[in-house]
């Protein structure tokens, strides 16, 4: 393979390491507190008949909460000097190109059914990020979504959701 | 030896290495595992099954699935650092560094050839050991079961190269996880918050597909447009080769392989015995230190262990009728589709079955050495692919894996959640097999704990009540406290210095 990578040269970062770390113990903060307050809702203690749903989750959930706390401590004491880029802009853009398309393909795939999404989500970026030559694109996106139609409807029997162009040409 | 008989049909050679390919395939697609993959063919074997020794062919199929998932599985970890299944996660650490160094086709000579080791090893256990080893697992009450969950579990805090207050957060995320849904002892709904879609739970298969799938693809973009896939070149002077570095990793095979074997037939599984084997090789290997930067070493004693307990694991299926790992499980559940009891009574009801199910077990990994060792160029091929074409597809296959788990499109959902989850908690040095490993564990781990628990009426002292489970409950305090003790030494050599 090439060593000369495409990407992006160093630029500035999106948001710091230390922020990062901070918002994703705070996230795990967050889950555990939930987790416990529901667990409380179940019972978390003790009863006649041996203990209660919420038992088991309250103290996971006790432990997710106290080890956020010391993760958060832990980011907290990095010296500013010391924190460094978690994700740079350059990078953020190129990670959220695929993101947004992949977050679409799935809300496609609820309306036109998983092959012709597939498809167009697969040509969507032959186009634009590998900017293939139009036939290169279709036969590659449609070559896919007919190779995922045999392999899963045809071996595997596995339905899988279809949308309106499927009903069109009778693959329902 | 009348098993290698039932086994050696032509039929059911055809079959062996129709499944290692198959297998092989599934293995390597990280949209598609050994246990969902060995759950969607089922319904083929329904049929098949019904004919006169057409049992013991559909198990063969099966379980020849299995073993090629657990071959392929290596190929993408190496490959790609995507660890196809959950038990190949350690042979990354290693395995991928290799590749990156060029050294591609002996690591994948080396995960092979341990697999096989590991599994040949496995089998013999399996052959000879079973009775002895049933009788042992019989005596275990859910205080044992509970010991060997938390030792695994701590086990994790003790090796990690994370740090541990990390290791903890997203172990106990993954318990939080598998709490969704419905209570395994009452029934009773957790954590469902009124929502329909979450009274089935989080399934460990989703996770993985997210966090492993499309967290990798997230990490790679960063690094721009080329996929970091490295290229493999087996051909007979690589394996030779190698085959001559391995005699010097003996004694991690021989650890790896009774790592692997004990933690296959206790409720274990593959993916804590990979773990497990790559911390206790790392600790006691002269090259430690150097893992995670390439050592043949460390795709040796994963590969081997995870083998060793993916095979070990139908001991106690077919012994007992407790699966040891959840691909175990699934052929479990097709065995009593097929109307087969699991359980003692099945070594002398269907002598037939059973052994040439064993002896399949020897001839299909013959098979699947073969078969890997001759047909990676194939896989390497795809590395030739452009990943603005193979990420695409890679994100369909994956959302079509997640689909396929429960048909929902919820699931495919909570791949992208997992996805960017993923992505997070790599940069962030959360570690992911833990996380994972408590999804898949959580539910039976809670429920020994609970029973465990009603046993004594709440008394944890059941915890060290005989010594096998005061044994195991000791050490997995000791791997638990792991980075304390460290770190006090590390202090107190710093005071004094």
């Amino acid at each position: 393979m090439s060593e000369d990578r495409q990407g992006p040269a160093p630029g500035r970062a999106a948001f710091g390491q230390k922020t990062a770390e901070i918002v994703v113990a705070a996230l795990f903060l967050a889950v555990g507190a939930l987790v416990m307050w529901d667990s409380l809702r179940l019972g978390a203690s003790w009863a006649e008949d041996g203990p209660r749903p919420g038992y088991f989750p309250f103290y996971v959930a006790l432990i997710i909460v106290v080890s956020s706390v010391f993760n958060i401590i832990r980011a907290l004491a990095v010296p500013k000097a010391k924190d460094k880029a978690f994700v740079e802009r350059g990078q953020l853009k190129l990670v959220l190109s695929v993101l947004v398309p992949a977050a679409l393909y799935v809300t496609a795939v609820t309306w036109i059914g998983i092959y012709v999404s597939s498809a167009v989500f697969i040509a969507f970026f032959m186009r634009w990020l590998g900017k293939y030559p139009w036939w290169k694109v279709a036969a590659v996106s449609l070559g896919a979504a007919a190779v995922f139609y045999v392999i899963f409807e045809m071996w595997f029997l596995v339905p899988l959701p279809k949308g309106p162009v499927e009903a069109l040409i009778g693959l329902n | 030896m009348h098993g290698f008989g039932v086994a050696l049909t032509p039929m059911n050679l055809v079959l062996m290495f129709t499944g290692v390919i198959l297998g092989v395939i599934i293995g390597v697609l990280p949209g598609l595992g050994g246990a969902n993959g060995v759950a969607i063919l089922l319904p083929l074997t329904f049929g098949m099954a019904q004919t006169p020794g057409g049992a013991t062919s559909a198990i063969i199929l099966l379980s020849c699935i299995y073993w090629g998932a657990l071959f392929g599985g290596a190929i993408t970890s190496i490959l790609f650092n995507i660890p196809g299944e959950p038990w190949s996660v350690a042979t990354t650490f290693d395995g991928y560094p290799l590749a990156q160094k060029g050294r591609a086709g002996n690591a994948l000579t080396a995960a092979f050839t341990s697999s096989f080791i590991g599994a040949f090893v496995a089998v013999i256990v399996i052959t000879f050991l079973s009775p002895v080893i049933a009788e042992f697992a019989l005596a275990f009450g859910p205080a044992e079961f509970f010991g060997v969950y938390l030792l695994t579990f701590c086990a994790f805090v003790g090796t990690s190269k994370e740090p541990p207050f990390k290791t903890l957060a997203a172990m106990m995320l993954g318990f939080g996880l598998a709490a969704v849904g419905t209570d395994p002892v009452t029934g009773t709904l957790r954590l469902t918050f009124g929502t329909v879609p979450l009274l089935t739970g989080f399934d460990f298969l989703v996770a993985v597909i997210g966090l492993f799938g499309i967290g990798e693809i997230l990490l790679t973009l960063e690094e721009g447009l080329e996929f970091r896939g490295t290229r493999a070149k087996i051909n007979f002077r690589v394996v030779m080769e190698t085959w001559k570095e391995l005699p010097r990793y003996w004694a991690t095979s021989v650890r790896s392989s009774a790592v692997g074997c004990f933690m296959g037939i206790v409720p274990g599984g593959a993916t804590p015995a990979s773990f497990m084997s790559y911390g206790v090789a790392r600790r006691f290997s002269p090259n430690g230190a150097k893992f995670g930067t390439g050592q043949v070493e460390g795709v040796v004693a994963p590969e081997t262990a995870a083998h060793a307990a993916g095979t070990s694991a139908l001991l106690p299926m077919i012994t007992l009728g407790v699966p040891g790992s959840p691909t175990a499980a699934v052929l479990l559940g097709g065995l009593m589709i097929w109307g087969l009891q699991p359980g003692p009574l099945l070594f002398i009801e269907q002598k037939e079955f059973v052994w040439g199910l064993i002896a399949s077990m020897y001839l299909g990994n013959i098979a699947g050495l073969i078969v890997v060792l001759t047909c990676v160029p194939l896989f390497a091929a795809i590395l030739r692919v452009p990943f603005s074409v193979i990420a695409p597809v890679i994100i369909v296959i994956c959302a079509i894996g997640a689909y396929t788990v429960h048909n929902a499109i919820f699931d495919v959902w909570m791949m992208v959640v997992f996805g960017v989850l993923g992505y997070l908690f790599k940069k962030l040095q959360y570690p992911l097999a833990p996380l994972v490993l408590a999804i898949v564990l959580g539910d039976s781990a809670e429920s020994s704990f609970r029973q465990a628990m009603l046993f004594s009426q709440g008394d944890m002292a059941i915890l060290f009540s005989n010594k096998l489970v005061g044994g195991l409950t000791t050490v997995a305090i000791v791997l638990l406290l792991w980075p304390l003790v460290t770190w006090l030494i590390a202090k107190a050599r710093r005071a004094s210095a």
